[in-house]
């Protein structure tokens, strides 16, 4: 767990002709085989240190280390085949005209021979519960069947490091549920390193590690359960807090007695019960 | 605008190799001024549903009254264009149709295409920056130097300034974070209720489903499961797990609540703020 993946060092970036600077000196590590989510609110930064990871912009100030290298224009292409990215909208990443094509898209590239990449097309698809669509076109599938798809293409490629940016932001919430499990299993049985960018607290609360963004810098970070004592901070952080949190807040305001915010319903309805209704 | 859709059938690619069903059987009501959720799984024809409300699509079998017109299958159908100015839709991401040099022209795309005069344009696209509560000197500013968030506004800016009568809002906020979500569902509502808009929201979110709407259609593998009020829908969990939705965690948490309890509350309550309320009032009868 202990090995450094990612290494970034005092990044800046500004984007040309904006005031501000949208990544402001920014430090952390990723380690090897952890789940590391990062939140923040809309312009907090995230998606664009999500683009100076492979490559997509290179940082005005500092380093950006992979696999030991900084990540330079000469190695972009070497340091793309080990961190695979998702993106918010599949639409933008679609090549193939089935559903199969589009999956070997990026092993056909990267020269992958015909038979193992039957394999791979049909064992990721698998894995996203999309073998019924093989011969179907992209652009005729549902929002999160897309998304589905896309994952299964950066999952086909094998990457050590695979970065979903809101890439489950289109799915409903069992369809989320499902990848993330995909994803989760991956994680743990493969050691594949995930980078989670996402405003959803619920899924950076099954992360080993979150980082919190806002305004181009790093505010904090720590592991889901600290984050969440921040409790109504991560309102002014444009952040939303779980259910369970949010409820125990307003069932205090409304005048009922609890000792502390709780993270899970089934603790909030007990202590709720014993605290204000067993006579 | 009242529109109707009457036994509504839709086939992708219908007559060739890749042809198969979306939706079938397909009839509710949107009554003028009301907010109506569309819920379903993904891939259960929500978005092939809503490409039918300004025709977009045309039914291969089964009839829409949209106002006025009747759109029925097997007829050609000509002048579109006014249908299209009162149904105004955001599709996902309608950020990404933004293209002109400044918010302004941008905005003025849409109202000039349907004969609106460049002055009168420019003073829709005024009050429409207004309505979604945007500042009016980004008027002036190109659309690709905003934030996501403020983009997303420009672009419903843009579909308001057509001065349509009905809304249809396909996943209006995803890919916005929750401050960012809860002010633009909170615009919509607004505009429902000051500006006499009907609004039709398209989305998995059960409790923007239950805060928000009049009335739910869910549809399910291309059919319509059930419609109702949603204190109806969520009164009865078990007909929404059956078709693989989620329901609301307000209603999972008072279920939790009424298990405890060993009998159900007064009502099915929509959200948070209300359950709590529910409960506190409980707390202040016992003791």
């Amino acid at each position: 767990m202990n090995t450094i993946v990612i290494s970034i060092k005092g990044v800046s970036y500004q984007y040309p002709e904006q005031e501000s600077l949208a990544l402001n000196n920014v430090s952390l590590d990723v380690y090897k085989g952890e789940w590391l989510a990062i939140v923040g609110h809309n312009g907090s930064g995230k998606s664009t240190l999500a683009k100076m990871l492979n490559g997509l912009h290179y940082p005005s100030k500092g380093t950006v280390m992979i696999g030991g290298y900084a990540l330079n224009e000469e190695n972009v292409w070497s340091i793309r085949e080990k961190l695979g990215m998702v993106f918010q909208n599949p639409d933008n990443q679609f090549v193939g005209t089935t559903v199969q094509d589009d999956v070997a898209f990026g092993l056909e590239n990267n020269g992958v021979e015909h038979g193992v990449m039957q394999e791979r097309v049909f064992a990721s698809l698998e894995k996203v519960g999309m073998t019924a669509f093989l011969n179907q076109e992209p652009h005729h599938l549902s929002g999160g069947q897309k998304q589905r798809v896309a994952i299964a293409g950066v999952i086909a490629l094998r990457p050590d490091i695979i970065l979903l940016d809101e890439a489950t932001s289109m799915l409903d919430p069992l369809g989320r549920e499902e990848v993330m499990n995909t994803v989760r299993e991956l994680n743990e049985k493969e050691g594949l390193t995930v980078i989670s960018i996402t405003h959803d607290l619920e899924e950076a609360a099954k992360a080993d590690r979150v980082i919190v963004l806002n305004e181009g810098r790093l505010y904090t970070e720590g592991t889901p359960q600290s984050i969440f004592q921040l409790d109504r901070e991560l309102l002014n952080l444009g952040l939303g807090v779980p259910f369970a949190v949010q409820m125990s807040q307003l069932l205090a305001d409304a005048g009922l007695q609890l000792s502390q915010r709780h993270f899970n319903e089934e603790e909030l309805v007990s202590e709720l019960w014993t605290l204000n209704f067993k006579m | 605008m009242d529109i109707k859709l009457q036994d509504v059938e839709y086939r992708y690619a219908a007559g060739t190799p890749f042809e198969r069903p979306a939706i079938a059987d397909v009839s509710f009501h949107i009554p003028s001024g009301q907010y109506v959720a569309i819920i379903g799984h993904t891939g259960s024809g929500k978005s092939t549903v809503l490409q039918h409300l300004n025709v977009l699509l045309k039914p291969l079998k089964g009839e829409i009254e949209i106002g006025s017109r009747t759109i029925a299958a097997g007829r050609k159908e000509k002048n579109l264009k006014e249908i299209r100015r009162r149904v105004g839709i955001v599709f996902q991401f309608p950020e990404h149709q933004l293209f002109e040099e400044t918010v302004e022209k941008d905005i003025c795309f849409g109202p000039m295409n349907f004969g609106v005069t460049e002055n009168d344009a420019k003073k829709r696209a005024l009050e429409a920056v207004r309505l979604v509560g945007l500042p009016e000197d980004i008027l002036k500013k190109s659309p690709f130097d905003l934030s996501g968030g403020q983009m997303r506004r420009v672009a419903i800016a843009g579909v308001l300034a057509m001065k349509p009568d009905v809304l249809v809002l396909d996943e209006p906020t995803a890919g916005l974070d929750p401050r960012g979500r809860q002010d633009i569902m909170n615009m919509f509502t607004g505009l429902q209720k000051t500006n006499g808009l009907t609004c039709v929201l398209v989305t998995h979110s059960m409790e923007d489903a239950a805060r928000y709407a009049d009335k739910i259609v869910i549809m399910h593998k291309g059919r319509v499961h059930r419609t109702g009020t949603p204190r109806d829908i969520f009164r009865d969990a078990d007909s929404l797990t059956s078709v693989g939705l989620d329901i609301p965690e307000t209603v999972r948490f008072q279920q939790l609540f009424e298990k405890r309890l060993g009998r159900p509350l007064e009502k099915v309550c929509l959200t948070p703020e209300e359950l709590a309320a529910e409960i506190g009032k409980l707390r202040g009868e016992i003791s």
